[in-house]
């Protein structure tokens, strides 16, 4: 069995309606940019489930590392100053 | 082709496979933490080697199962005694094919290679369920396997929609949303048999009684007996134990049954209304233990196929990826 020829691996993200951002609904493979987004219309949206696809190739993602993601994401950890809910507001003022 | 404008901001894949089980205790704390949380874990986060491993057993089984299922079903559609029931027949198998490859996807977010999954399944080194080692003798089984065999699955796959780990549980939220019409059509089917001729109505009650109790042998040996079990409850690959989903599966068919005017080969079949379920007859397991060694009525031919399907592919696949590469060379040439 050609075992050598084992296609690339590649992302899809599907934007399921006309209004929304494209989100990752899994991988396969394909030889080519093509191929990946015919294969991934027949594999993700048999169901009417997108109106638009990206193919990414899995190698091209650059992802944070899960080992350090409390120092990675520990910039915004101690500002609560950033959520609406942090101010006192009085009661009875409207439209804030 | 279309163009990311931005990088996602998390890579599903490229988990350092293998990654070593003498990591730092606290990498192990953390893992313990996230599954008694009740927390997903992701492809790149630390995991146990055993956890992986156990992980890439079961999704290359479950893989191999609906791949190796297309054979029984592909086999009545180009007899499927009507357009429309052909449509639906197709469509079922083609869901099928994605269901592996969905499966296969995840599979590989541990690590796995696609082609040692096929190779171990060509070789018979994984296995796929033994129900798929059965024949489907007459037009009836089609709807047998659609509402006893996929009603089993759903069964067994509904809980492992929140099973542990991310990619496996997401491969089975769409796998449920999809088989459910699978289930349905089955019922459909053997409803129209039931309630037409009499040998229409013979043909479905045969296909129930030849189906039943291997579908209940899908949910895998008794608990006292499961030699996986314990450990995949704890790390939540698993929920419910064999006993209790295989008993929630009978209390949901006896009334399926009624309304289908059929009836279950299990003379033990009855309502305990102190347990407030059914009680049911002993399963033969010898019959099970017979088929997952080898010794079913298909089990060389769903094999033999798979295998010629796959070999007699080859040139498509190497066609495909030799022109990939003659179009980006052109491109290069152009550029």
């Amino acid at each position: 069995m050609s075992s050598s020829t084992e296609w690339p691996l590649w992302e899809v993200f599907v934007r399921s309606r006309r209004g929304l951002s494209h989100t990752h609904a899994g991988s396969l493979h394909a030889p080519d940019a093509e191929m990946a987004l015919r294969n991934a219309r027949d594999l993700y949206t048999r169901r009417n489930e997108g109106v638009s696809i990206w193919v990414v190739p899995s190698t091209q993602i650059t992802a944070s590392s899960p080992d350090e993601k409390d120092s990675f994401f520990d910039p915004s950890a101690d500002k609560p100053y950033r959520h609406p809910t942090f101010y006192d507001i009085p009661e009875g003022v409207k439209h804030l | 082709m279309a163009t990311a404008h931005q990088p996602p901001s998390t890579a599903p894949h490229h988990p350092a496979a293998g990654a070593a089980d003498t990591a730092a205790p606290a990498l192990e704390s953390a893992f313990d933490a996230a599954v008694a949380a009740d927390e997903r874990i992701e492809p790149r986060d630390w995991m146990p080697d055993a956890y992986r491993a156990t992980l890439v057993r079961q999704i290359a089984q479950h893989a191999h199962s609906e791949i190796i299922g297309m054979q029984p079903e592909a086999n009545w559609i180009t007899r499927a005694p009507s357009l429309r029931r052909k449509a639906i027949l197709m469509a079922k198998v083609q869901d099928e094919a994605g269901h592996g490859l969905y499966l296969y996807s995840a599979a590989e977010t541990l690590g796995a290679s696609r082609d040692d999954l096929l190779d171990k399944l060509h070789s018979g080194r994984q296995k796929y369920s033994s129900i798929f080692n059965y024949p489907t003798l007459t037009w009836a089984d089609v709807g047998a396997i659609g509402w006893l065999v996929d009603g089993a699955a759903i069964t067994n796959q509904v809980p492992l929609c929140r099973c542990s780990y991310g990619p496996y549980a997401r491969a089975m939220v769409r796998v449920c949303k999809e088989e459910s019409f699978h289930q349905r059509q089955g019922y459909e089917l053997l409803l129209a048999l039931s309630r037409g001729t009499p040998a229409q109505h013979a043909m479905a009650q045969d296909a129930v009684d030849r189906w039943w109790w291997p579908s209940l042998m899908m949910f895998g040996p008794p608990d006292a007996e499961s030699s996986h079990s314990e450990q995949s409850m704890i790390w939540k690959i698993k929920r419910h134990s064999n006993d209790e989903l295989r008993q929630r599966f009978v209390d949901i068919c006896v009334p399926q049954a009624e309304s289908l005017g059929l009836t279950l080969p299990d003379p033990d079949l009855k309502w305990n209304e102190e347990r407030g379920q059914h009680d049911f007859g002993a399963i033969d397991w010898s019959e099970f233990w017979s088929v997952l060694k080898g010794n079913g009525p298909c089990n060389e031919q769903r094999i033999t196929q798979r295998r010629r399907a796959h070999e007699e592919g080859a040139w498509v696949r190497e066609a495909a990826a030799a022109h990939a590469v003659k179009h980006s060379e052109r491109k290069e040439a152009t550029a």
